[in-house]
C-alpha cells in the first residue's frame, strides 16, 4: 500500500505519478486519475489566474484523514493527492487524486470520495484575478451535497480536550 | 490563545494571526465570534454574518458550539473552496 499526500507551488505530472503508482506491482489492476484544471473564466469572466491559499498543517491533516477514510471503505493499493497552492494560470493543473485498486469499482469510487472531500473540507480558498481585481471564490450547495451523500460524513470534534 | 483567520476574514480584519485572552464568560467559538466582532471595525465586518464562518481548534474542524477550554490554536474561515 502507497499513500503520498504533497501539498506544493509548483506543477505536478499527472502521467509521472500515475506510472509511479502501479511501478513494481503486478496487483493493480485498475488506476483513476482526477486532475482538477483551472479553466480560464469564472462565471463568465475571463480571468488571468487564481490564487489559492491554504491552512498549513491543517490541510494536511485533513486530506490524511479523508486518505485514511479511503482505505477504511475500499480494497486500495496506492493513494496520491497533491494540491497546489500559490498562483495556477488557466490551463494548469490545481489538484491531481490517483487511486489504484484491483479492479476498477473501488478505485473510481475513492477518487470521487476524495475529490467531494477535498471541495467541502480541506482548508483552502481561490481567489480570481480578473482585470477589475480579485475576488473570493463563492462555496457552492452542490459540493456541500456531493460529500453529504457519502453516508457517514467525517465527524466534527466534538470539543476541544 | 493564538487566534488565525483565513482568505476574506484575514483581509477584513487586516491580519493573520494574533495571541488574545477572552474572558472566562466566552466558552464557545459561537462566544468567541460574537466578542471578537466587537473588538473593532474590521472584525465587525469580518463576523458580519457568522453563518459564513468556519471554524478550526487545533487544526480540526468544529461547530460553532464547540468548547474552547484548553485550545492552543483557534482559526476562522470562510467555507472552503478548494479542489
Amino acid at each position: 500500500m502507497t499513500t503520498a499526500i504533497r501539498l506544493q507551488r509548483e506543477a505536478f505530472d499527472v502521467a509521472a505519478e500515475t506510472a509511479a503508482l502501479a511501478r513494481g506491482r503486478s496487483d493493480v489492476g485498475a488506476v483513476v486519475t482526477f486532475t482538477g484544471v483551472c479553466r480560464a473564466d469564472e462565471n463568465g469572466e475571463a480571468i488571468a489566474a487564481l490564487t489559492l491559499e491554504h491552512y498549513p498543517g491543517m490541510a494536511e491533516a485533513e486530506i490524511v484523514r479523508y486518505v485514511d477514510e479511503a482505505h477504511a471503505r475500499w480494497p486500495l493499493l496506492g493513494v496520491t493527492v497533491i494540491h497546489r497552492y500559490g498562483r495556477i494560470a488557466p490551463g494548469e493543473g490545481i489538484v491531481l487524486v490517483v487511486t489504484a485498486s484491483s479492479h476498477r469499482r473501488a478505485a473510481f469510487a475513492a477518487a470521487e470520495f476524495l475529490m467531494d472531500y477535498l471541495k467541502t473540507r480541506a482548508p483552502f480558498w481561490k481567489q480570481v484575478e480578473t482585470t477589475g481585481g480579485k475576488t473570493w471564490v463563492e462555496a457552492k450547495s452542490t459540493d456541500d451535497a456531493a460529500s453529504e451523500r457519502w453516508s457517514s460524513p467525517l465527524p466534527h470534534r466534538e470539543a476541544a480536550k | 490563545m493564538k487566534v488565525r483567520y483565513f482568505a476574506w476574514v484575514r483581509e477584513r480584519i487586516g491580519f493573520a494571526e494574533e495571541d488574545i485572552d477572552p474572558p472566562v464568560a466566552v466558552l464557545t467559538v459561537a462566544d468567541l465570534i460574537e466578542w471578537l466582532a466587537r473588538r473593532g471595525e474590521g472584525y465587525a465586518f469580518a463576523f458580519a454574518n457568522p453563518k459564513t464562518i468556519r471554524a478550526a481548534i487545533d487544526k480540526s474542524h468544529v461547530r460553532p458550539e464547540a468548547r474552547i477550554e484548553g485550545a492552543s490554536e483557534i482559526a476562522f474561515f470562510p467555507p472552503m473552496t478548494g479542489g
